[in-house]
């Protein structure tokens, strides 16, 4: 039996007067990728900053090991989920040590402990990035960027890790080591991880299920092979698209012709 | 590992270079000025106080009663600025605010103008009057900033927008008062916008030296939070910051420590914004150190500023304003253009 991580019961959320979550009801298992697809406007990015707590949704529950994580304080939380953002703030450049030791920052006090030193030396050393502790993060690459703040999310040490569009911006050789990244994760740190995609190769391949939203809802759930079909693609996207098979019987999309007359 | 703890150890000796260069600026700006009076007579007018050392009542008198309060109100003040600037700088994420962008440089110098035009009775009540309108109304529009932007959920943009937006309000106010008062009051007002460190008293340190400390520590204890909020709202609740709560707790001790200095000196905004950005130049930006260190080097360079106002032309004085930017400015402009590495985007 597989145990449950995270429970998503009925969790509606707007924007002021628009409507950008109705109804999510999802279970996510402890350790498994996930991965959220769906277009524009469908609500992912809500959704995953709705179950990091960072929007409060209007109504329903995000239930963690059978928590009502509404209750839960901000400090204990930020131990057991931690969020990878779409883009990157840093108005004030620090060193790549000091971005990842904020990871710590639910475990500190003012001080910073050997503990969370060799916590955010192993991160780096997991993510093979030692040797740039003390460069400047406003110098790295895009995809050393990235790199970084995933560390950090990984040195929060979380449960549940939260990546909204993680290899966006990023080139092919980028893509493809973030996603290794997260499948170790996955493997090594067991740890549950939900992302949200907007490559459905990259999600097929990484994700042990998939999740699609359509107009603030679920559409669909479940493994990449069962999901990722024609008429699938076609409802949810409004393209007409190809389904083939690559490596490990992964399917593989491949975009043909957006439909107007689908999207009406 | 090794060279973080190394990275580490360096700040904490520019602070503590700041601290000792500062106490061997105030032991020296004691021994100079109008009355001239040699290193040993300064510091046994000094320590008179306690030890039976030999010093004349003149000596004393200059060194105790005059010398002394100046120089330390020149060190708190100081320290309030460059530890409200740095806070303010980090909470609102932009390297640009100080306390003239929030608009309480301008709400403190128009409480105080107001209470040079129409308060201005008696001489003791009156500067009392000016001390604690200023402060009132420099605190009053930190308040009314929050509350503005409040309205549209704290938001940073909203926030400097509101400051802005009311500097100018008050800006005209004064521009109305310094039109409609008289040539004493008219030079006042002026002498007020510029700063003035000369009213410095034992009373008005033993007023400030607390609000300093505590507001300070204050500061200090929030330094983590300020480092994580440089990623981002988001991120910084993901990290299980109360982004909200944070960012008023620290505009509010900001504005206590800017406008309570400011009530007693006059205006001085500039080093609010510069202190900080020098000490980010030499030692980063992690708030642990930066707020000490742009604390102790407000504090220099408006003691240094403070020093040759009151000596460069005996017996007369230039206002702090004036000197403080005319040194502080090509200081600054050196670091910026010496340094490789930006240090804010």
């Amino acid at each position: 039996m597989v145990a449950v991580k995270l429970r998503i019961n009925d969790v509606s959320f707007s924007y002021r007067s628009m409507n950008a979550l109705d109804g999510i009801t999802l279970e996510i298992n402890h350790s498994e990728a996930v991965s959220l697809v769906g277009p524009n406007g469908a609500g992912k990015s809500t959704l995953i900053k709705c179950i990091d707590r960072i929007l409060k949704p209007q109504k329903g529950a995000i239930l963690l090991d059978e928590e009502n994580t509404a209750q839960t304080d901000a400090r204990k939380l930020s131990r057991e989920m931690s969020y990878v953002p779409q883009n990157n703030v840093e108005v004030f450049p620090f060193t790549v040590f000091d971005i990842v030791l904020m990871g710590r920052k639910p475990y500190m006090g003012w001080r910073v402990s050997q503990k969370d030193i060799a916590i955010v030396a192993q991160t780096l050393e997991f993510l093979e990035m030692e040797d740039f502790g003390q460069r400047y993060f406003d110098e790295l690459s895009g995809g050393e960027k990235q790199k970084v703040i995933i560390a950090r999310a990984i040195a929060q040490e979380p449960q549940v890790l939260l990546m909204d569009e993680p290899t966006s911006n990023l080139d092919i050789k980028h893509q493809l080591e973030v996603m290794e990244i997260i499948k170790d994760l996955v493997r090594v740190k067991r740890i549950s991880v939900i992302m949200a995609m907007h490559d459905l190769n990259l999600a097929a391949r990484f994700s042990d299920r998939i999740i699609m939203l359509k107009d603030k809802k679920v559409f669909k759930v479940g493994t990449p092979e069962t999901i990722f079909s024609i008429d699938n693609i076609r409802e949810a996207y409004g393209i007409e698209a190809q389904i083939t098979t690559g490596q490990g019987g992964k399917p593989v999309v491949i975009p043909i012709s957006a439909d107007r007359n689908e999207r009406g | 590992m090794e060279s973080y703890k190394q990275f580490t150890w360096r700040k904490v000796l520019f602070i503590l270079g700041l601290f000792i260069s500062l106490i061997v600026i105030a032991i020296t700006a004691v021994s100079l000025g109008s009355a001239s009076l040699s290193l040993k007579e300064t510091v046994n007018a000094f320590f008179s106080l306690v030890f039976p050392v030999e010093s004349s009542d003149f000596a004393q008198t200059v060194v105790r009663q005059l010398r002394f309060p100046r120089i330390v109100l020149a060190v708190i003040a100081g320290i309030n600025l460059g530890v409200s600037g740095a806070v303010m700088q980090g909470v609102l994420r932009n390297p640009l605010v100080s306390p003239y962008t929030l608009g309480l440089s301008s709400g403190a110098a128009c409480g105080a103008a107001l209470a040079i035009v129409f308060g201005a009775g008696t001489i003791v009540f009156g500067s009392f009057f000016i001390v604690t309108n200023a402060f009132i109304f420099g605190l009053l529009t930190m308040l009314l900033v929050l509350g503005i932007s409040r309205i549209r959920g704290t938001s940073i943009e909203t926030l400097i927008l509101a400051g802005v937006a009311l500097s100018y309000l008050f800006s005209a106010v004064i521009s109305a008062l310094k039109y409609a008062s008289g040539n004493e009051q008219l030079r006042e007002i002026v002498l007020w916008l510029m700063g003035d460190l000369s009213g410095a008293t034992w009373q008005s340190i033993l007023i400030l030296l607390p609000i300093m400390v505590i507001f300070s520590i204050v500061a200090l204890s929030y330094a983590w939070d300020l480092n994580v909020m440089g990623a981002g709202d988001e991120v910084s609740i993901s990290l299980g910051i109360k982004v909200g709560r944070v960012r008023i707790i620290n505009l509010i001790l900001a504005a206590i420590l800017t406008a309570s200095a400011i009530a007693y000196t006059g205006i001085i905004g500039f080093i609010g914004l510069v202190s900080p950005h020098i000490c980010r130049l030499i030692i980063g930006n992690d708030h642990r150190f930066l707020i000490p260190a742009s604390g102790m080097m407000g504090a220099v360079i408006l003691l240094v500023s403070d020093t040759i106002c009151r000596t460069i032309i005996q017996p007369t004085e230039l206002p702090v304003g004036v000197v403080t930017a005319v040194i502080g400015v090509p200081f600054f402009l050196y670091l910026l253009m010496r340094k490789r590495r930006r240090w804010w985007q």
